[in-house]
């Protein structure tokens, strides 16, 4: 039986198996490759997505297990706190290489749905699964607070 | 024909190999337990519940359980009790941080890497104990009396510690915590007899 869901606001469907993890049925099935894979077993974040608005790594979740439920990907991310993330972002040149850039985003706008104001220790703690090899966590932590400063003003 | 004959040597040994295997093999579950019958040979009642919390503390003192009961914001992980990582805290109550809740990585069930050996261990209930619920690095005998201490056991009766031992699903991820992980011994309802012998013996501590 295939399992039915909302990605990006709109329905999706995949009929395999449904142990697949979400993250090989948002790249190889539904052609959604902004999602990366880092390292599959959810220690680096790269495949950060929102599940019912809620940060979800997607290289550990069954597809079985959003049934039902929303999904939503870099490619879909939308509202308040994704526009200032996404200034912030651009405004001081966050990514490097850019490979874990779409899962800090992620991770940020799901930090700031959840703590809209957060201090340097919400930051820290909230982003503390996000892996950057190239080391960009000090512009990270600034453009979220950044992000944070614009949507309150 | 040296094919043939590495083939036929491989299965001699397999033959030798698979007994070994068996008998080597733990029984599910890991470590077993005593059955709470077996302590009726103790006469005195406070010597019996005694020795039936120190057989119960094959469980408690087990990584499945001290690991989400650790006296820092940072649970612990493995068999091998390192520091949680990614370095998660526990947030406002125990569910995680912000935005790195455990939920981000635990789901209802646990998952098998798709990608090589290993588990993401995963429960509907999946969190952290309370930190007035710390176990790590303490002793049986402060478990023990930790435990019967409502104000440090979440406001529980001696029967919903029972109750909670033997029926409540978190506690029983221990004895199916996913590939990579040793089960903590004996059952979830061998645990929960004891429990219930432990409480009808008057539930007596360890000395400390």
């Amino acid at each position: 039986m295939a399992t039915e869901f909302t990605l990006n606001g709109a329905s999706a469907s995949f009929d395999g198996d449904p142990d697949t993890p979400l993250l090989w049925v948002l790249r190889d099935h539904l052609g959604l490759t902004g999602t990366k894979y880092g390292c599959g077993i959810a220690q680096c974040g790269a495949c950060t997505v929102h599940l019912d608005g809620k940060n979800r790594r997607s290289c550990v979740t069954p597809v079985s297990t959003v049934a039902g439920r929303s999904v939503t990907t870099i490619e879909g991310v939308s509202g308040p706190e994704a526009e200032a993330v996404q200034s912030a972002w651009v405004a001081i040149d966050v990514p490097q290489c850019g490979f874990c850039q779409s899962g800090q985003v992620m991770s940020a706008v799901g930090l700031l749905k959840a703590r809209p104001r957060p201090s340097d220790d919400d930051i820290d703690a909230g982003m503390a699964g996000n892996i950057c090899r190239c080391a960009t966590y000090v512009r990270i932590r600034q453009a979220i607070k950044d992000a944070a400063e614009a949507m309150e003003g | 024909m040296k094919i043939m004959a590495s083939g036929i040597a491989a299965l001699a040994l397999s033959a030798v190999a698979l007994p070994i295997a068996i008998v080597a093999a733990p029984r599910e579950g890991g470590e077993g337990l005593r059955p709470a019958s077996s302590f009726a040979t103790i006469g005195d009642p406070t010597q019996r519940s005694v020795a039936i919390f120190e057989e119960m503390g094959k469980v408690l003192q087990s990584p499945r359980c001290v690991n989400c009961h650790p006296r820092t914001d940072r649970p612990l992980q493995g068999d091998d009790q390192r520091p949680h990582d990614p370095p998660v805290t526990r947030g406002p109550d125990g569910h995680g941080a912000a935005g790195l809740e455990c939920s981000t990585c635990h789901g209802p069930a646990n998952v098998a890497f798709a990608n090589g050996e290993g588990s993401v261990p995963g429960n509907p209930q999946w969190h952290l104990a309370p930190i007035e619920m710390a176990w790590e690095g303490k002793s049986l005998a402060q478990i023990c009396e930790q435990i019967k201490d409502p104000a440090r056991n979440g406001g529980k009766s001696l029967d919903q510690i029972v109750e909670h031992n033997a029926h409540d699903s978190l506690v029983g991820w221990g004895w199916n915590p996913g590939a990579g992980r040793t089960p903590a011994p004996g059952t979830q309802a061998e645990f929960g007899a004891l429990t219930r012998a432990w409480v009808d013996s008057g539930a007596h501590c360890p000395a400390g």
